[in-house]
């Protein structure tokens, strides 16, 4: 059967364009007054602790591990508030979940009641969407919930004309110098806390520290002192006024005290083939963990629960941690939680985030025995004896607590951006090629700004 | 509804020996349109209207975390686009792997295809041996292969330090890695272009064999004077399904990544623009611009179909 007139095909054609545009514009269009109506909603104080006394059901958006469920929280707050249900809602990677939770911000649906927001992509929730989420100056606890924290995490998560804050911290990231002691001691290198505070202090120190690591004979065959460059660099940038950005978010790579001094010290690193080259997060860099290809790495607390995690058991005594860290002390990552004006249960989700992120429950975080390393962004909780008096047996008993808090009184914190994620990102493929392929480091150096330049545009 | 609607008609035709009106179609073409309407309401949701979107939203600057925010550029991401290495390197890299690909696959497939035509014990078993490939989730095969070709302690590296040759690193240096990539996807194809091939061939006469032979024609000659003319509506049909496939290759190289990064190795040694699109797109945020590449690769790809349909016409009009 063959059908003629193209003018009726025409028709028929328009008609079933017209019917999924107006289908789609449909979509669109319900699902935006919602998130308007529900913004009005606000928390009742009168609704008790819990923010609510009905039996009620919250999501929580989150990546990666944030140890709630392994540290008993959720349990925990089911004695607290037995009419409240929590269901996690996971995505591995916080890069996937960051596009995913863009998608959804920019539909208005399908948000979570509670959405973790990590340090990579808070600048964009400040820029961006800082109207859609609950600003904790304005919920009933206000100034109890500000007092909490370190001003400068409570700061990150504000807008910059200091009206909006958009989540309650979690963790942050004061960093170290995570080192294998027993490969230490194997290629004759010093492990005494007292040599070590000296060696480590600068990042010239700990570039000698990896020439007479890799110039040892009795090291293991085929183990590097570092894991990557990266590492380096990723800590280094943060110790700089700026990172990634000047003091009004905007990406300033080229100019940024930061990025160059990281950029100097991780392409010498390179140079002196102190590195195994292995790309960070890569399935070749997780199995040298146990396989001891490389004998130190930079080490914000969380990567103390990364290192257990891929070590395991195994690693268990063979670990330690710097006293010091080099080049200054400085924080890398951390996250907070928000809760989206979208939330039908906004009262009882500010609850629960001002619960999780009380003092009590971020000593928990850090001091339980399957602790991931999560450093309390709470002050008063950084603060305690328990946080600071803590000891890890799994790194060779070092003074965890102490030096950890150490560091984070005295971190110095440069300005975030936009896209310091992709950034970041780019910067270390860079530096890759430096290490492994022999790029000159001039010709990564504009390599990278070039690939930059395609994010920020 | 071909028999139900045209066939009375057909008959009172025959009847009355006169040339159809049109008229009298018109009632069964208008149930025929309410058959297809629900075609082409999916049709037009899932391709027509994302088509005619990406096209609007490629000649704006949009970034998927401010979506409502969209400014009017122009075709500003186009002269991005057409002026950017990363662009240019992904095409190159495209067209190399494209040709690397699918010509030895297609050879491959019309040998096998010509061997599985003969009368051969076990044959059913070879024809579904070689759609198992095609079977096989590209995820599971691309992690073997990575497996094979790993640097440190793939099979293929053991095997080449076994023969006293040089180890390659199929990860990072430029042309290892994209033969490594091809030969992913001829895995995946050779075997269902075989199938396709092998079908076209069984609409060959085999009375032509017959007569070649007759004619003292060997194997050989069989093979260039009667299967490949016989064939060729079907390997043109199998160039163009595989140039689209080509220009759109995208889950093997994400996968053969180390770490799944949409960058292609970290010189771009095996960016395809599907991976270009992808990256511009989800990880640097700029949907305009992966709108414009998106646009591009539909050129490209329409393109490069119409070079080989020309090609073919003309042989056909030679032969």
């Amino acid at each position: 059967m063959r059908l003629r007139g193209t003018r009726r095909r025409t028709a028929a054609s328009m008609l079933a364009l017209v019917t999924a545009g107006a289908l789609s514009l449909a979509g669109c269009g319900s699902s935006s007054d919602n998130t308007s109506d529900s913004a009005g909603g606000g928390a009742s104080a009168s609704a008790g602790p819990c923010g609510t006394t009905k039996p009620t059901t919250l999501t929580v958006g989150l990546y990666g591990t944030f140890g709630f469920k392994e540290n008993g929280l959720w349990d925990a707050y089911k004695k607290v508030c037995p009419n409240i249900t929590i269901k996690e809602d996971d995505v591995e990677q916080s890069a996937d979940y960051w596009t995913k939770l863009k998608t959804r911000l920019a539909s208005g649906s399908g948000l979570d009641d509670v959405q973790g927001i990590e340090i990579g992509f808070v600048g964009d929730v400040l820029a961006n969407h800082a109207d859609q989420f609950v600003n904790w100056q304005t919920v009933p606890n206000a100034a109890a919930d500000k007092a909490e924290f370190y001003p400068w995490k409570w700061n990150m998560a504000t807008t910059a004309d200091g009206k909006d804050t958009v989540g309650l911290g979690t963790d942050t990231g004061p960093q170290s110098i995570c080192y294998r002691a027993d490969l230490f001691k194997q290629a004759g290198l010093p492990t005494d806390t007292a040599t070590l505070t000296k060696d480590f202090s600068t990042w010239d120190g700990l570039l000698n520290l990896g020439k007479q690591y890799e110039a040892s004979k009795t090291k293991p065959e085929g183990s590097s002192f570092i894991d990557s460059v990266n590492s380096i660099f990723n800590a280094a940038v943060y110790q700089g006024t700026e990172a990634y950005d000047d003091d009004s978010g905007q990406p300033d790579v080229a100019n940024s005290d930061g990025v160059k001094n990281a950029w100097k010290i991780a392409t010498e690193a390179a140079q002196d083939k102190i590195s195994a080259g292995l790309a960070q997060w890569g399935p070749d860099w997780n199995k040298a963990f146990s396989s001891g290809t490389f004998a130190a790495l930079a080490c914000p607390t969380w990567m103390m629960g990364y290192i257990q995690g891929q070590a395991g058991d195994a690693g268990s005594g063979k670990w330690a941690v710097s006293p010091v860290m080099p080049g200054g002390a400085s924080n890398w990552g951390g996250s907070w939680l928000g809760v989206p004006k979208a939330s039908k249960n906004q009262p009882a989700a500010i609850a629960l985030v001002e619960w999780l992120s009380n003092k009590g429950n971020q000593v928990t975080m850090w001091t339980s025995p399957s602790q991931g390393g999560h450093w309390p962004s709470n002050s008063q909780a950084a603060a305690d004896p328990s946080v600071s008096g803590a000891t890890s047996t799994y790194f060779s008993g070092d003074p965890i607590g102490q030096i950890y808090s150490k560091i984070a009184n005295q971190m110095k914190i440069p300005p975030i951006g936009q896209y310091d994620t992709q950034i970041q990102s780019d910067i270390n493929t860079q530096l890759t090629n430096v290490e492994t392929k022999g790029t000159s480091p001039s010709s990564a150096w504009s390599a990278a700004l070039n690939a930059i330049k395609q994010v920020t545009g | 509804m071909v028999t139900i609607t045209a066939e009375p008609a057909a008959g009172e035709e025959i009847s009355r020996r006169r040339p159809r009106r049109p008229r009298a179609r018109s009632r069964g073409s208008r149930i025929a349109y309410v058959y297809i309407l629900p075609f082409f309401v999916v049709f037009a949701a899932f391709s027509v209207y994302p088509w005619l979107d990406t096209a609007w939203v490629s000649l704006h600057d949009v970034r998927l975390s401010t979506y409502d925010q969209q400014t009017w550029v122009g075709l500003a991401n186009y002269r991005n686009l057409l002026t950017n290495s990363f662009f240019w390197n992904a095409f190159r890299n495209t067209v190399t792997i494209g040709i690397i690909s699918a010509v030895p696959q297609l050879c491959i497939a019309l040998g096998i295809a010509h061997l599985l035509n003969h009368k051969l014990r076990g044959r059913t078993f070879f024809r579904v041996a070689l759609l198992m490939p095609y079977a096989t989730s590209l995820a599971a095969a691309t992690v073997i292969f990575i497996e094979l070709f790993d640097p440190r302690t793939g099979l293929i590296d053991w095997a080449l330090h076994a023969l006293h040759l040089p180890r390659v690193d199929w990860q990072g240096s430029k042309w290892p890695a994209q033969f490594a990539i091809s030969s992913i996807v001829m895995w995946r194809w050779t075997g269902y272009n075989a199938l396709i091939f092998l079908a076209g061939l069984q609409a060959v006469d085999q009375e032509l064999y017959a007569a070649a032979a007759v004619d003292g024609a060997g194997k050989w000659a069989q093979f260039r004077h009667v299967t490949l003319p016989g064939l060729r509506p079907t390997i043109i049909f199998a160039i163009v399904v595989s140039t689209i496939g080509s220009a759109q290759l995208f889950g093997e190289p994400l996968l053969y990544s180390p770490q799944h990064l949409p960058d292609g190795g970290t010189q771009g040694q095996y960016q395809t623009l599907g991976l270009l699109m992808y990256q511009q797109g989800w990880a640097n945020d700029r949907l305009g611009l992966a709108s414009a590449t998106a646009w591009t690769m539909f050129v490209i790809i329409l393109l490069a179909v119409l070079v080989n349909l020309l090609i073919a016409r003309r042989r056909q009009r030679r032969a």
